[in-house]
Parts: C-alpha cells; sequence; structure tokens
C-alpha cells in the first residue's frame, strides 16, 4: 500500500446556470479515483458554492498513482430527475509523486466540458503521502522525473546520460468502439479523454521502469505522441532520453561573473595546472581508470572525492575535484596528435572503432536532446533520415502492440545505419513523427549523426580510450562540430571538403544540415533567419496497398525538391548551415504536403556560400537578357540579405585556405531513405542528380516558376527575426518581454483541377502570409524575435489545407546587440590576452604546428609536455563563459547537503523550503493589480529571458476534446476554436499555478485535429499540449531569494531527517 | 480558395486599442478595415489587406469572448480564460462603459425599458451612433441601474467597486441612475440646450443634498430616492412669497446689496417678486411625483429664461442668487433657515450651472 492521496474539495465560482426556474444551480462534486468516488453535499441554490469538504482518501498503488488522474465532476443536482453534469477536472496526480517537484496542488481549475467548454471554476487541494517501496519488482517508477525540454534543465546537471528509452502502448479508440453508437458525444468524448489520459500515464510509468532500469533518474527531451488510427486503434508513444541529473541548490547560482576573470583568483596558480583545468572543467570526472562502476557518458563526478579547495573560495575556478586526480593520471603521451588531425588518422580510426563498440552496445545510440553541454558534441555528420509507409490494421491484442513497436524499430535501425554510414556512432536531435490518412500511415524518423566525446562513453573507453581522446585531433569548440566525421577518402557521399576556415587544419563541408540547436560555442557571422521550404504533390486517389505505393513512389521527389529548395534559400540568403531541421510530409488524400523549416546561418568555419548561376538548358531556349534579368535579381536579393542578417564574415587570408578538394559538388547532406510497406528498402542518393544544385537551369516555364517562388518570400520587416530554433543566432540580449501564441489556419481548395505548380503557391502563399500576420500583430513588440517557429501541416480532408504554428516573440534590445557583436572580438582579444594567450584568438589562427606548440607549452604550466595535445583541444577564451554554468555547478555540489534516506515523505513537510521561495514568486506576479490570478507565462523555449528556473515542478501533458452541435451560434469553426485554444491555455495555466508554477517552457501543442461538418452545424477538435512547469524568478532578485530558498533547503532536509 | 479558419491565440491575451474602440463604436469588420487601412497602419509592417482583415477579425472575436466578462467586470480580474494585464483590463472596463454624451441626453430620465430599446434605432438615426453602439451603452445604463437598485451605501461608490470604474465615470453613472430613476424629464426643446455633463453636475447636487442618503448613509435606495420629508418642509417656504411683509422685506435687502453692483439692477429689481414666487413654487410642488420630473424645465421656464430675456450676464445671476439666498437669513420671522439652505444651495449651484446658452 505505498501512497495515500487526499483530496478536498474547497469552493466553487461562476457556474453555470442550472436551474432556469431559480437562475441559480444545487452543485455537489464527485471526486474519483480509480474505482473509488466519494461525494461532497450538495451546496444549494449558488453559483458560488463552498463546499469545504472533509478530505477524501483514497489508499492506492503508486502504480495507480501513475496511471490514473484525479477525476473531479461538479454536478447539479436533481430530486425528481437525473443530476446533470457540470464539468470535469482531471489533474496529473504524477508532479506529486517526486521529491524535488510539487508537493501539494492548489487552486482554481477551470471546469471543463467537452461540449459547452470552461464552466466556471473549482478550487482543489491535493496530497499525496508516499511511503517508500523497496519492492525491486515493482511495476511502478515513481520518482523518475520527466523533461520536455530538450537541454540539460537548467537547475540541473546531468552526471551521466544513459541514453535512448522509447514505448509505446495502443488500446482501440473508443470513438470506434460499438457502444458509441449508442452513448451520447459527451459520454464518447469523455471515455477517450480518460483512456488517453490512462495511456500516457501507464506509457510515462513503463518509461520510468528502464530508466530505473538503467540507473537513471530522469527523462530530458521527453516527447509523446498520439496516433490516432481511427478503426484501427489509438496509439500513444513516447521516447526520450534517460539521464542521471543532480538538483543544485539554488543557492549556488551559476555566477557568470566568477568565470569572466578567472585568473583573478590569487589561488589558481597555486594549484598544478590551472590553465588546463581552465579549459577542462566540464570534463572534470572521476579518473577513468578508477575502479568504480562504469557509467555511461560521464560529464562529472558523482561521487565526491575530496575537493582540494576551501569553499571559502568559491570563484577560484580549480575547484574542480578531478583536477588532482587529472594530473596523476598516467599519461601515455604518444606523438603530438595537436599538430594536425591528418597524422592522428590511424589513432583517429581507433579511437572512433572503441567508442564505437561503446555505443554499439546500446541498442540506439540515439538521443533527444537538441542542446549539449560544451564539448559533449565533437562532431556533425549531418542529417539523417528515414521514413516507411505502411498500412494500419487492427490492433488485435493492445498488450502486445508488436506490429507497432517492429516498425519503429525498423525505422530506428535504418537511422543508425545511415548514421555509421556517415562515420557517426551516434544520432542527436532525434524525433520520431507520424501521418495518417485513412488506413495508410507515414512513419518518420529524423535526427543528426554525431560523433560524440569519448570521455562521456561508459564501456570500452575506460582508461585507454579516455586518455587516447588526447590524439583527437585539436577541435576548438567553435568550429570543431563542423570537421568532417567521415574519412574523406571513403564519403558517404561527394561532398565539397575544404580546410576548415577556423582552424585550417581539419576538413569541413561546404555546407551543413543539421536537427539540433546551435552550439552555443559555435562561432557565427551575422544572424540567422528562419528558412522553409514548401511543397505540394496531388495524387490520385487510391486505396490499401496501390494508395501506400504511390505515396512511397512520391516521397523520394517530395525529399530532393525540399531540399533543393532549402539549399537554395540558404544560399539566397548568403549562408552555409542550417540549424533545427524539421521536415514533416503530411499526407491527404489526394495530395501529400511537404514543409521543411530550419534556422539557416552563417558559420564562420565553413567556406562562405557561392552565389546561385542562372544557366538556359540551351543558349536559344530562352534570350539571354532574360536570364541576366533573374540573375540580376538573385544577386541583388543575395545583397540585400547579406546586409539584412548582417553577414560580415571575418576576412580570410587567403594562403590558408585549403583549395577545394577536386570532388563532384556536395549537393545533400541529407541522407534519407524509404520503405514501403513491402518492407523494401530503396536508397536514393540525393546528390547523383546531374543538375548542379548552385546552377539553376531554366529548362521550362516550371523553371521559371521555381525560381520566381524563390524570390517571393519576403523578408521579415524591420525590427523582426524569426527562427525555429532555441537559440537565434546572434541576438542574446533578450529583454523580458513574451508572448506565446497559436495560431491555426485552414485553407479550403476550390479550384477542382489544380496543378502541383498552382497548390505549390497557394501553399507557400499560406505559410508567408501567416507569417505577414504574425509580424503585424506583434509590432507592438518591436524590435523583436520570433523563436521557436514550430509549422505543422495536415490535410484535413480532401479539399482542406491545415497549417498549425506556435512560437514565441521575444523583445530584446537593439542597441544592445550592435555593442555586443563590435565589442565581442575586442573583449575576446583582452581576456586571452589575461590569460597568458592559451591558445591563439580563433579569428587569426594560423594552422601552423609551430604556433600550437608554443601555445600548449605557455599553457603547460607545471605540467608535463605530454598534456600539450590536450592543452591545444579547448580553447580557453571563448570556452570560459560556457563552461561557467558546470565550474558553478561543480563549485556547488561541495555545499549540497545530502538527504539521509527518509522512509515516509510527508508532502506538506517537504513542501515547506520551498513555499517560500514560491510564495515570494507568486505573490510579485499577484501584487500585480490585487488580482487573485497567478501570472503564467508560456514559451515553447527552455528558458525566460531575464529569469532563471529555481524548480521543475512536473510535466504537463494535457489532451483535450472539445465538440459543439452549434458551430454558427459559437462563431463559425473559427470561433469554435479560438474559444478553444484559448481555454486549453487556460487550463494548463490554472494546473501550473496549482503547482505553485508561475511558468510553461518547452510548452508544445503537439496535436490540433480539427473536423467540420458545417452542414450538420457540427465541429470537433483534439488538442494535446505538454511542457513542464516551473517556478522562475527574475534575475534581478535572484540574489536575495536564493538564499532564502537555501536556508530553506537546509531546513527542509533537517525536517526529513525527523521523520 | 478560401480560407476556412484563422485563428490567433496568444497566452497573453492581444488587444489592439484603436480596434477595440471601432468594435465599441459599432463598426462593422469590414469597415473597421478600411478605418485602419485609412489610419495608415498598413505602412508599418508591410501589412495587407488580408492581413488587417485577419487581424480585425481575431480581434472582434476575443472581444465577443470578453463581453460577457465585462458585463460583471469583478469577473474580469479572477477570470481564468483570458490573461490580461491588469492596466489592460483597466483600460477594458472604461472604455467598455465609455458612453456617447449626445446618446446619453436622448435617453437621460427615461425609463431604461423595453419600450425605450425599441426606439434606439430612432436614436441611433439621430446621433448617427451606431445601432450596435447605442445598444451597448443603453444596456450598460440598465445593468448598472439594476445592480445598485439593490445596493445600501452610496451610489457613486457603489458602482465603482461594482463595475471598477474610474471616480468620473461612476459619477456619470451614478447621474444617469438617478435621472431614470426619478425619470426627470429632458427631453423637452427648452432643455435642449443643456448638455449631459450639465445635467450629471445638477444630478451630483442633488444626490449629496436632497436624498435620504444625505441625512443617512445606510438605509436601501438612499441616493436614489429624494427625501420626502425635506420635500414636505419645503411646503413651508411659501411663507416667503405669501407673506407679503416678507416678500417686500426680502426684496428691499435684496435690492439693497445689489444696488450699483449690476448694470441689470432695474430688471432685477422689477422681477424680483416673479422669480421669487417662480422658485419657491418649485419647491413647494416638488412633492409631488409629476412636479419633480419637471423639475429642470420649471427652472428653465420660471427662472432661466425670464433672466436670459432681461440679458443678465453670468455673473448678474450668480450676484443676485447669493444675495437672494443670504438675505433670507437676515429675515426675522422666517424661520426655516436649515430647509432654505439645503434647497436653495443646490438651485443656486444648478442654475449656475444651467445658465448658460
Amino acid at each position: 500500500m505505498p501512497g495515500k492521496l487526499k483530496a478536498k474539495i474547497v469552493a466553487g465560482r461562476h457556474l453555470p446556470v442550472m436551474d432556469r426556474a431559480s437562475d441559480l444551480t444545487d452543485a455537489f462534486v464527485e471526486v474519483k479515483f480509480g474505482n473509488t468516488t466519494f461525494k461532497t453535499d450538495v451546496c444549494p441554490k449558488s453559483l458560488n458554492p463552498q463546499w469545504n469538504s472533509e478530505w477524501f482518501k483514497f489508499e492506492v498503488d503508486d502504480e495507480d498513482l501513475q496511471d490514473e488522474p484525479l477525476q473531479i465532476t461538479v454536478l447539479d443536482h436533481d430530486t425528481y430527475s437525473a443530476n446533470d453534469a457540470i464539468g470535469k477536472v482531471y489533474i496529473d496526480i504524477d508532479p506529486l509523486l517526486y521529491s524535488e517537484a510539487a508537493s501539494v496542488i492548489s487552486g482554481w481549475f477551470p471546469i471543463y466540458d467537452t461540449i459547452h467548454g470552461i464552466r466556471g471554476e473549482i478550487n482543489v487541494i491535493v496530497k499525496v503521502e508516499l511511503f517508500n517501496d523497496l519492492n525491486r519488482f515493482r511495476q511502478s517508477s515513481c520518482g523518475v522525473k520527466f523533461f520536455c525540454t530538450t537541454c540539460i534543465p537548467q537547475c540541473y546537471r546531468a552526471t551521466l546520460v544513459h541514453g535512448f528509452v522509447e514505448e509505446l502502448v495502443v488500446n482501440e479508440d473508443p470513438e470506434y468502439q460499438w457502444i458509441d453508437r449508442i452513448r451520447t458525444p459527451r459520454a464518447s468524448n469523455e471515455a477517450r479523454q480518460r483512456l488517453i489520459s490512462l495511456m500516457s500515464g501507464e506509457l510515462q510509468r513503463k518509461i520510468g521502469l528502464k530508466v530505473l532500469e538503467m540507473g537513471g533518474n530522469a527523462v530530458v527531451g521527453y516527447l509523446q505522441c498520439f496516433d490516432l488510427e481511427g478503426e484501427s486503434g489509438l496509439v500513444v508513444r513516447a521516447i526520450g532520453t534517460a539521464c542521471t541529473l543532480d538538483k543544485l541548490s539554488s543557492g549556488s547560482a551559476p555566477n557568470t561573473n566568477t568565470h569572466m576573470h578567472p585568473n583573478t583568483a590569487p589561488a589558481s596558480n597555486a594549484c598544478n595546472s590551472p590553465s588546463k583545468d581552465g579549459k577542462e572543467p566540464v570534463f572534470v570526472e572521476d579518473l577513468p581508470s578508477s575502479s568504480g562502476p562504469p557509467t555511461p557518458f560521464r560529464a562529472l563526478p558523482t561521487s565526491s572525492s575530496p575537493p582540494p579547495f576551501s569553499p571559502s573560495k568559491p570563484c577560484s575556478r580549480q575547484s574542480s575535484s578531478s583536477d588532482t586526480d587529472l594530473s596523476l593520471t598516467p599519461k601515455t603521451g604518444m606523438g603530438s596528435g595537436g599538430s594536425a588531425g591528418k597524422e592522428a588518422g590511424p589513432l583517429r580510426t581507433l579511437l572512433r572503432q572503441q567508442t564505437q563498440t561503446a555505443l554499439e552496445q546500446r541498442e540506439f545510440p540515439f538521443f533527444t536532446l537538441t542542446s549539449f553541454p560544451p564539448g559533449f558534441l565533437l562532431h556533425v555528420g549531418g542529417v539523417v533520415s528515414a521514413r516507411s509507409v505502411k498500412l494500419l490494421d487492427r490492433i488485435h491484442n493492445p498488450d502486445e502492440p508488436e506490429t507497432r513497436d517492429a516498425w519503429w524499430e525498423e525505422i530506428r535501425q535504418e537511422i543508425k545505419s545511415h548514421a555509421r554510414a556517415l562515420g557517426c556512432h551516434a544520432v542527436v536531435g532525434y524525433s520520431e513523427s507520424t501521418s495518417i490518412c485513412e488506413e495508410v500511415c507515414i512513419l518518420s524518423a529524423s535526427g543528426t549523426a554525431a560523433i560524440l566525446n569519448p570521455r562521456y562513453m561508459r564501456e570500452g573507453c575506460l582508461d585507454i580510450g579516455c586518455t587516447d581522446h588526447r590524439f583527437e585531433e585539436p577541435s576548438p569548440p567553435n568550429c570543431g562540430f563542423c570537421h568532417i566525421p567521415y574519412d574523406e577518402l571513403n564519403m558517404p557521399f561527394p561532398a565539397q571538403l575544404t580546410y576548415c576556415y577556423h582552424c585550417r587544419r581539419q576538413k569541413v563541408p561546404d555546407v551543413l544540415f543539421t536537427t539540433i540547436d546551435l552550439p552555443s560555442e559555435a562561432a557565427v557571422a551575422g544572424k540567422g533567419c528562419l528558412i522553409q521550404a514548401r511543397l505540394c504533390r496531388l495524387k490520385k486517389k487510391a486505396q490499401g496497398e496501390a494508395n501506400a505505393t504511390a505515396i512511397s513512389n512520391l516521397l523520394p521527389f517530395m525529399e530532393y525538391e525540399l531540399h533543393t529548395q532549402l539549399m537554395n534559400k540558404l544560399k539566397l540568403r548568403s549562408m552555409n548551415a542550417l540549424f533545427g531541421l524539421h521536415i514533416q510530409i503530411s499526407v491527404g488524400e489526394n495530395m501529400l504536403l511537404g514543409l521543411a523549416s530550419a534556422t539557416g546561418v552563417y558559420l564562420t568555419a565553413l567556406p562562405a556560400p557561392g552565389g546561385i548561376q542562372i544557366a538556359g538548358k540551351t543558349p536559344g531556349d530562352l534570350s539571354s537578357e532574360h536570364i541576366s534579368s533573374i540573375q540580376k535579381r538573385i544577386n541583388d536579393t543575395i545583397a540585400v540579405n547579406k546586409e539584412l542578417y548582417q553577414i560580415n564574415p571575418p576576412e580570410l587570408a587567403e594562403e590558408g585556405v585549403g583549395s577545394p578538394i577536386p570532388e563532384p559538388r556536395h549537393r545533400s547532406r541529407l541522407f534519407r531513405s524509404h520503405s514501403e510497406s513491402s518492407d523494401e528498402l530503396s536508397e536514393l542518393d540525393l546528390s547523383h542528380g546531374k543538375k548542379d544544385a548552385f546552377v539553376l537551369e531554366i529548362d521550362d516555364t516550371d523553371a521559371v516558376e521555381d525560381i520566381h517562388s524563390l524570390l517571393i518570400d519576403a523578408p521579415p520587416p524591420t525590427g523582426f527575426y524569426s527562427c525555429n530554433t532555441e537559440n537565434m543566432p546572434g541576438i542574446s540580449n533578450w529583454t523580458s518581454g513574451v508572448q506565446m501564441f497559436t495560431s491555426v489556419r485552414v485553407l479550403r481548395l476550390s479550384n477542382a483541377n489544380l496543378t502541383n505548380q498552382g497548390l505549390n503557391k497557394i501553399f507557400t502563399d499560406l505559410c508567408e502570409n501567416l507569417l505577414k500576420s504574425f509580424y503585424f500583430k506583434l509590432r507592438s513588440m518591436i524590435p523583436c524575435c520570433l523563436c521557436h517557429l514550430n509549422f505543422t501541416v495536415a490535410v484535413p480532408e480532401e479539399e482542406l489545407i491545415q497549417v498549425t504554428v506556435t512560437a514565441v516573440a521575444m523583445t530584446y534590445d537593439k542597441e544592445q546587440t550592435q555593442e555586443k557583436t563590435a565589442e565581442k572580438p575586442v573583449n575576446k582579444g583582452s581576456l586571452e590576452a589575461e590569460e597568458q594567450l592559451q591558445f591563439p584568438l580563433e579569428l587569426c589562427a594560423d594552422s601552423s604546428s609551430s604556433n600550437i606548440q608554443t601555445a600548449s607549452k605557455i599553457s603547460g604550466v607545471g605540467e608535463s609536455t605530454n598534456m600539450s595535445p590536450r592543452a591545444a583541444s579547448v580553447d580557453y577564451g571563448s570556452f570560459a563563459d560556457r563552461c561557467s554554468t558546470w565550474l558553478e555547478l561543480l563549485r556547488l555540489k561541495a555545499h549540497t547537503i545530502r538527504r539521509g534516506s527518509v522512509k515516509t515523505i510527508s508532502s506538506l513537510e517537504r513542501c515547506s523550503p520551498l513555499q517560500e521561495g514560491r510564495s515570494r514568486s507568486l505573490r510579485s506576479s499577484r501584487s500585480f493589480g490585487g488580482s487573485s490570478v497567478t501570472v503564467v507565462k508560456m514559451t515553447p523555449l527552455s528558458f525566460l529571458p531575464g529569469t532563471r528556473i529555481i524548480k521543475y515542478l512536473g510535466i504537463i501533458n494535457m489532451f483535450f476534446i472539445r465538440e459543439t452541435t452549434s458551430l454558427r451560434e459559437e462563431g463559425g469553426v473559427s470561433g469554435f476554436l479560438h474559444s478553444f485554444i484559448a481555454e486549453v491555455f487556460a487550463m494548463v495555466r490554472a494546473h501550473v499555478a496549482a503547482l505553485g508554477g508561475n511558468a510553461v517552457v518547452s510548452y508544445s501543442m503537439k496535436e490540433c485535429v480539427f473536423m467540420e461538418n458545417p452542414n450538420k452545424n457540427q465541429a470537433q477538435c483534439l488538442i494535446n499540449v505538454s511542457g513542464d512547469a516551473v517556478i522562475c524568478i527574475s534575475e534581478t532578485d535572484q540574489e536575495s531569494s536564493a538564499s532564502t530558498a537555501n536556508t530553506g533547503q537546509t531546513g527542509g532536509s533537517e525536517t526529513d531527517g525527523a521523520t | 480558395m478560401s480560407v476556412e479558419l484563422d485563428v490567433f491565440v496568444g497566452n497573453t491575451t492581444i488587444m489592439d486599442e484603436e480596434v477595440y474602440q471601432l468594435w465599441l463604436d459599432g463598426y462593422t469588420v469590414n469597415d473597421a478595415v478600411k478605418v485602419r487601412m485609412e489610419g495608415g497602419v498598413m505602412d508599418e509592417c508591410e501589412a495587407s489587406k488580408d492581413v488587417l482583415l485577419s487581424d480585425t477579425m481575431d480581434q472582434y472575436r476575443t472581444f465577443q469572448m470578453c463581453e460577457r466578462l465585462l458585463h460583471s467586470p469583478a469577473k474580469l480580474a479572477n477570470q481564468l480564460l483570458f490573461q490580461i494585464p491588469p492596466h489592460r483590463q483597466i483600460m477594458l472596463i472604461e472604455r467598455y462603459y465609455a458612453f456617447d454624451d449626445t446618446f446619453v441626453r436622448e435617453v437621460l430620465g427615461k425609463k431604461l425599458s423595453k419600450g425605450t430599446k425599441k426606439d434606439l434605432d430612432d436614436i441611433s438615426a439621430k446621433t448617427s451612433v451606431t445601432l450596435k453602439s447605442c445598444r451597448r451603452q443603453f444596456d450598460n445604463f440598465k445593468r448598472v441601474f439594476k445592480v445598485v437598485e439593490e445596493l445600501k451605501g452610496p451610489l457613486v461608490e457603489n458602482i465603482r467597486q461594482h463595475f471598477l470604474l474610474s471616480d468620473k465615470l461612476a459619477r456619470d453613472y451614478a447621474a444617469i441612475v438617478f435621472f431614470a430613476n426619478n425619470r426627470f424629464e429632458t427631453g423637452k426643446r427648452k432643455l435642449q440646450y443643456l448638455s449631459f455633463q450639465d445635467f450629471a453636475f445638477c444630478a451630483g447636487q442633488l444626490i449629496s443634498n436632497w436624498t435620504v442618503g444625505a441625512v443617512d448613509n445606510m438605509v436601501e435606495d438612499m441616493d436614489v430616492d429624494l427625501d420626502k420629508e425635506f420635500l414636505q418642509e419645503l411646503k413651508e417656504l411659501k411663507i416667503l412669497i405669501t407673506d407679503k411683509d416678507l416678500l417686500d422685506q426680502h426684496k428691499s435687502l435684496v435690492c439693497t446689496a445689489l444696488r450699483g453692483k449690476t448694470k441689470v439692477f432695474i430688471e432685477m429689481e422689477g422681477s424680483f417678486k416673479n422669480l421669487s414666487r417662480g422658485l419657491i413654487n418649485i419647491a413647494a410642488k416638488l412633492t409631488n411625483t409629476k412636479d419633480v420630473r419637471d423639475f429642470f424645465i420649471d427652472l428653465v421656464e420660471k427662472f432661466i429664461e425670464p433672466c436670459r430675456s432681461d440679458r443678465w450676464s453670468a455673473a448678474d445671476m450668480k450676484l443676485y442668487l447669493t444675495h437672494y439666498t443670504n438675505s433670507a437669513h437676515i429675515l426675522d420671522t422666517f424661520k426655516h433657515q436649515v430647509v432654505w439652505d439645503r434647497y436653495m444651495g443646490v438651485v443656486k449651484s444648478c442654475i449656475f450651472k444651467m445658465y448658460h446658452d
């Protein structure tokens, strides 16, 4: 009996009038959990009832606690007829099940009815008393934390990254059960909502179990999706990255200032190698050779080796405990691998093999994270993706979802093999999606092939591997990830390689496509921008196998065209890399829609993009005048864009740059393939097209159209920037203005005989007009950037195209940007001078090895020279601020108070420490006009500018259905959806506020399925949203509250110990 | 090809004050788009007409959804559906309850009933305020009237607290409620020259001096109903015109004080008895509900018009009424000083306010 759930119904307000005669309501409440139901008294004749009920207690298994939601139903008592339901509230108990998250759920919840929407509010208090269950065969996974955030959450540090976890559960969709014919729409919707809630609970529990098995305690980058397969059932699936996270006490907030001037700490030279550990603070780790248990992806020490510093000097950067350890490490210093990567070839191969084996032991070396601690990511190969077209069949046995599992397994294997072909052993920024139309389903997976730092590996590289990494080519963090991971003599596809424009020692491709966020250490020129490729393809209506075949035949062409469009648009903006690439292909009855979104950026490590050449196929085809006019327009656009995005790459000394390797021009970094339902795998090498990507041939009118459409994309108006990633390249000085929004547009194609070209135009206009609308609506926020623009397309019906966008607009300080960009190089230079030039400034770096040797000699103070390659491997100057957090975390660790084992944790007591911090933050938001409603900010990003997250309260994962039979009366489809989206926002905010939070980060609307039948005056919509509920405090008052929270924590642990 | 559905929902509800005003003024979406285009918003952000249309539709929908909440503004602060910053909430409420002086002038003193509501289209045509806006304003009056009708305590304060309005707007509503409750006649041709603000001022005077609330502030309807006892007592003032000695004495006192201080002294002297009779007859008749309704028309007919035809200046008027009021205190046989002050204080300030072109 591992848990006791307690709920108390306090009051209601703004209830609807249920009794026409009296204009009042006789409300009472049913509280249900599992199979137990309690009822409150009837509160007669009131629209603002005060029940003030007793505590309803449910004694339940923690398994149930994880799976079941608490269901609260508000009803109107009727003496003579059946009681009328007013509405329901589902409360997910999960955030109460792990000790660091929320301790009590208390607040006003909107009472929701699937037919009428929100009908008043109810005040509820929920608590859980958990008893520790040491049964190792238990089925629950209470205590595993879930995060939607795709980076390491702000107030945690990752001690271990275990890797990929996935799970799926299937069930029959209640909407398609026979009983649905006789029950009311309300009953059917509620059955569905409840089932999905149960299934997500179960899924989360199962994933949690897997994480516990792996030895982790958290899932980061948790991505849960629904596949509404109609007749064949309902699939809920999720993927994530299992980690072991350590909570940082909030008192020891990373203080960047400390790290800006590390050398001011007098003690730094006293330590045996300050320079080295300055460079490597992130990688501080237990001795790789230590006999401790093998730990995967070790990033920071888990065991607390006695720190060679006193906590009273927290600012000294040598405070890492590993420092001493490292100096003791037997160094197998062989050769100077630092001089040139080429020479280290054999060693690299060896190393790679080792890492590879380490990762191969994992079934899938995938990571759903999109941004990583500095140093984690060594090289990026490019995007890998796989799609497969399947025919859905009824899921006969929900307990054995083998077919669905097998389908995904297959896709993942394919991804894995693509990654290997790119010479990579891991896939980062990994995601999966589906598109379903009738019985056809396209499964897609994509990610970025990458090589991760072997120091983070567990098996296979313990001792030697870790020493070996020093022979890894020195890769300065700001360009290292661009260096090709594959063997240039044995390239998986033809590519144009040059020497890195930064270090001049490694080969880099001419363009780089990735699905991850721009690494924070990457050197970038100018600003980034959103780049989209849009495509429509008509297809014949067909059934079953024939339909699936038709679709899978179309897919390669769509991918090819999307890719070409992306490449051309990238060139047109004078950029050379794409981040956050997301390609969605959506299937409808008579067409396929493709939408690729990414953030373009100019990486200074990569060669400058060439322009776009226009050529007629044969000289006589089109007048050369026409061609030259188009050419001129293109050149002008490129020039304008360069100006717009402030792309002024540093001038390069030509002689330093290796001449391009004569190789067929590279066209594609995208490695993809399809398999159709027959499981036949067809490979198509996109780069084998005979046209050159950068020479556009005008051979017919279609081509002219294409070029025109290329030029259609209007740049955002002055004062606006846009991107679809977490960070906007080139902007970092955010001010506090944040506006998250969701926009949905559905277009009806009335013209029956449309061509592909016509459709493309319509689709492109739809997306462009949406963007224009955003700019206009948000004009009061200028200067501002639309971040994390997430477009989803769907073909809900034969002639409808639906585009759903969720994004956040954030204001920034324009003045500061300019100042910053101007001063940055200077700052860097001076900083490095202070640091005795451990590594030459990357901008003027010379590739000669002698230079490096000198540098390393300087750096290797008190260290044997065999350290030099290592010293050279990290550029301190640019690195310092990045790793500040990590260093700080380390330092904090020393302060962390370890809790003793506690048998019973009462949630009440647990809440005490942070209650304080919370009430502070809430009070500040409440003081806002004396309104009783907490302001809850929402953002799809993992952070809120100007604030620091002090606590993650748990995952928000909500599913709602709304239906109407009076569409016209509710303002038509737009009115209906508008109020539904507003209601969903309101319910998310209410849940977050009840958990004690004031913000939702990593928010996303994963599903927005809209169906209408205007003739019957009906419509239905399903929405699924998720995010992380957090408490964040403004950075300006963090000092004070941090200290409060800190003392609170100490007190808290004492209380815990006493129990 | 047509846009079937188009919505934009922000976590913080986005509202453009300009569009809100257009909505309040009863513009249709298309008209609002036209107005906005002429206003030049298109130049900001390179917007097109479609963008403007979509934005206007979104905002109109938002306002429509908010309207329900605006009917009981207290709900706006603790509702969960829209996240609206407090200063915006205040703006929304204040503007929603704002009204056109030309419109309110038409319905001032009328019964806030269905019958009046049916006449709104005429009023709309007359005032060129759109029918939609007329309806909103009328419903606001009615709503405020209904709520405060049953509340105890000071009228202005009740309105302010219940509808979260600014002091100025709450006072105006108090005037409207007061006029509607007592059904004061304001529509006659002779009263047309008076603005709503003139009446609102007078209402304020009446509320703070002549109602039950002026003496006892804890009774129901204290600020809407006139103090019956006081109205009875007013009858006693008749002595000032029925007693010939008193009348003459009063006249000579006033004339002595005025002599040499005004250019229209002759006219003042000549019309003293008429004017005095006029004012005191008004006072004496106020026990009849019918005569209460005619209070303002009587003031104009019996006092303001005669003075105006004699070309008194506003200063003359002030001088005259001051001395007229004060001189009564010197009359030995006149015992009703308190009632006199309570009556004349209000009448004096009302006439000052109403004495203009």
